[in-house]
């Protein structure tokens, strides 16, 4: 069966969350709730909690970021300082580490900085095309409910979004 | 003390007032931006004139190698502070009155370490020499030496510019997005458009910027410690009186958000007036600003104590010489101006009526980096002029029109970075500012972020 797309707009977190919640309770025929996206013009931890426990990934790209790099950044210093041919030391340590750790700790938050950018990037899904249901109220001062289903839950979709005073609601056939 | 900010403000007029600011210039931003070109003007002709004769017109010489230049390039760095204190110290802490001025004091900490960075290429005379300090694979397999604080001060200065880039960027996505939105053609909407990357708000990504940002503020914050305590090795490690201090580095960190917190309060007042920010950038934050920037000063205080009492007390004789003619010697004047400014000035803003007072706190603002730069002044210039053997002592050297003329530039090259940012890139963030309102509006009707249990 063909799927499409509803985009509902509201005016609080509160209705949305509602709407949420009944469409979660309505067990719709033809609806996964993992096909259910909520846009929002801030940061709201407590709201993304109705959706349900959805993982973070990008603290592992911090670690492997931080560790690459500061173990780069050694490696590179050590094995230039171990090219005692070039650098005559003296009788010194040719591979002096407590100087050496203060490069490796300054690459080592390069790295975990630059990767945990990547990870984002990629954990986000960016950069991204804008989707078509999209509102720049959204960008503004209203609440999105994107969701994906069946024909035959569009009826309910919009008897739910409209029962929570949805604002506007939006839809498009999906591919 | 009233609120932080109104409760009531819609959040469409939130975008409405922060995209008004990047439409066209009053008057007194294009004011501003001139003083700002005839400024760098200035250190462009200084600099040219330096790279065409020699360093010999700064009046540098064998006993004073660093003078203005490296005075100025630790105060630059010392500014950049201000952003990792507001923005992710205050963030790790949930201090949300940063949020309406975080923004600006980010693109501060950027711009500084970019002005900072020049000094290091003008203050070496053949700058065309400054890959030199950069590893790179080469035929005669010359490393640079690793274990100086000099390479570690580029790898630090490189590490916190980009990071700190990063972190503006990355916080400005969603208000990016904002202004995709809300600006209808032309070469902004390309801008806008490629930068906010495709963000729609959706709950995934900000799930992930969440993580995101506050990942990068852990980091940030031992980084500009780290920065600024390798600044700070760059002398503490060399045997100069009145450098080889152990409490140097903390003593530099101080000094660096001191100064950042007052370049802070400058900058506030500045945008209040130009932008028209009276909405958000309200007195009572700038009250709470005020304190932040005197229990800073207070610690900066006790830290100039300390550095003294250890040398005072201690058993290098040199030093304390050194310490002597500080305060009594040819530099004296600068140097009791430097703790008049840095300690006495500051005590006027426990007082309450000064707190809000945006004219006094203005000229303040201002007199307390000139006492932060003085510091910084102070701490190069004596140390060259009375060294440890007599022979080098040059107590009469006084920096050239030259040196002046390119210090002086920085700090309009500091406000044409700024002034310019301000108007392409929201200086307020808008969707922080929502938050705030959006979560006190909550705390005010003693109402829950959500209804019910889920």
């Amino acid at each position: 069966m063909s799927q499409r797309h509803l985009l509902a707009l509201f005016n609080d977190f509160d209705e949305a969350v509602a709407a949420i919640t009944e469409l979660r309770a309505a067990n719709i025929k033809g609806f996964n709730m993992d096909d259910l996206i909520l846009k929002s013009p801030i940061e709201h931890p407590e709201v993304e909690k109705v959706l349900g426990d959805k993982p973070v990934h990008v603290q592992w790209f911090t670690l492997i970021g931080a560790c690459t790099g500061g173990l780069l950044a050694f490696f590179l210093v050590a094995s230039a300082q171990a090219n005692f041919f070039s650098q005559i030391k003296g009788g010194k340590p040719i591979v002096p580490l407590p100087p050496d750790f203060v490069l490796t700790y300054e690459m080592f938050i390069l790295g975990g900085v630059f990767i945990t950018i990547l990870g984002f990037l990629i954990c986000a899904g960016l950069p991204a095309k804008r989707s078509s249901l999209y509102s720049i109220k959204v960008s503004e001062d209203q609440i999105g409910i994107l969701v994906k289903g069946d024909e035959s839950a569009v009826a309910i979709f919009k008897t739910i979004f409209t029962k929570h005073k949805a604002l506007e609601i939006q839809e498009e056939a999906g591919k | 003390m009233g609120k932080d900010i109104r409760e009531d403000i819609a959040w469409a007029q939130i975008n409405k007032d922060v995209l008004k600011s990047l439409e066209s210039p009053r008057r007194m931003y294009w004011i501003i931006l001139f003083i700002a070109i005839a400024m760098i003007g200035v250190a462009v002709g200084s600099e040219i004139y330096q790279y065409q004769t020699g360093m010999g017109v700064s009046n540098k010489n064998n006993s004073h190698v660093w003078g203005l230049y490296i005075a100025t390039f630790i105060f630059w760095i010392g500014m950049s502070h201000s952003g990792t204190l507001l923005s992710a110290i205050l963030h790790l802490m949930h201090a949300d009155w940063r949020k309406p001025i975080y923004r600006f004091a980010e693109a501060m900490t950027t711009f500084s370490l970019m002005t900072a960075g020049l000094f290091v290429l003008v203050h070496l005379g053949r700058l065309w020499m400054v890959y030199y300090v950069m590893p790179y694979p080469n035929e005669r397999w010359v490393w640079p030496n690793f274990q100086s604080p000099l390479v570690w001060d580029m790898f630090a200065i490189a590490t916190y510019l980009s990071s700190s880039v990063l972190f503006l960027y990355v916080g400005m996505i969603p208000d990016l997005a904002i202004c995709r939105d809300n600006i209808r053609a032309g070469w902004r909407k390309k801008l806008y458009t490629v930068m906010s990357l495709g963000w729609e708000g959706t709950d995934r990504q900000w799930r992930n910027f969440r993580i995101t940002y506050l990942t990068i503020a852990c980091f940030l914050i031992p980084l500009a410690v780290s920065v600024h305590s390798i600044v700070a090795s760059d002398f503490a490690m060399s045997n100069m009186p009145g450098w080889h201090v152990t409490s140097f580095p903390p003593y530099f960190v101080a000094g660096a958000l001191y100064s950042g917190c007052a370049a802070i309060i400058t900058l506030f007042i500045i945008l209040r007036y130009v932008f028209k920010f009276e909405e958000y950038m309200t007195l009572p934050i700038m009250k709470k600003l005020v304190r932040l920037t005197f229990a800073i000063a207070m610690v900066w205080t006790y830290l100039n104590l300390i550095e003294f009492a250890s040398v005072w007390y201690g058993h290098d004789q040199t030093a304390k010489d050194q310490l002597i003619f500080k305060a009594t010697g040819p530099y004296a004047p600068f140097f009791w101006a430097m703790i008049f400014f840095g300690s006495i000035l500051p005590l006027m803003l426990a007082f309450k009526r000064f707190q809000t007072h945006l004219p006094i706190l203005f000229v303040v603002s201002i007199l307390l980096n000139v006492g932060m730069w003085l510091e910084r002044w102070m701490i190069i210039a004596p140390s060259f002029a009375h060294g440890h053997y007599p022979w080098t002592w040059d107590h009469d050297q006084w920096p050239s029109l030259v040196q002046w003329g390119i210090v002086f530039g920085s700090f309009g090259w500091f406000t044409l970075l700024f002034m310019v940012f301000c108007k392409v890139f929201p200086s307020v963030s808008m969707y922080e500012v929502k938050e705030m309102v959006y979560h006190r509006s909550l705390a005010l009707k003693h109402k829950p972020a959500v209804k019910g249990e889920y």
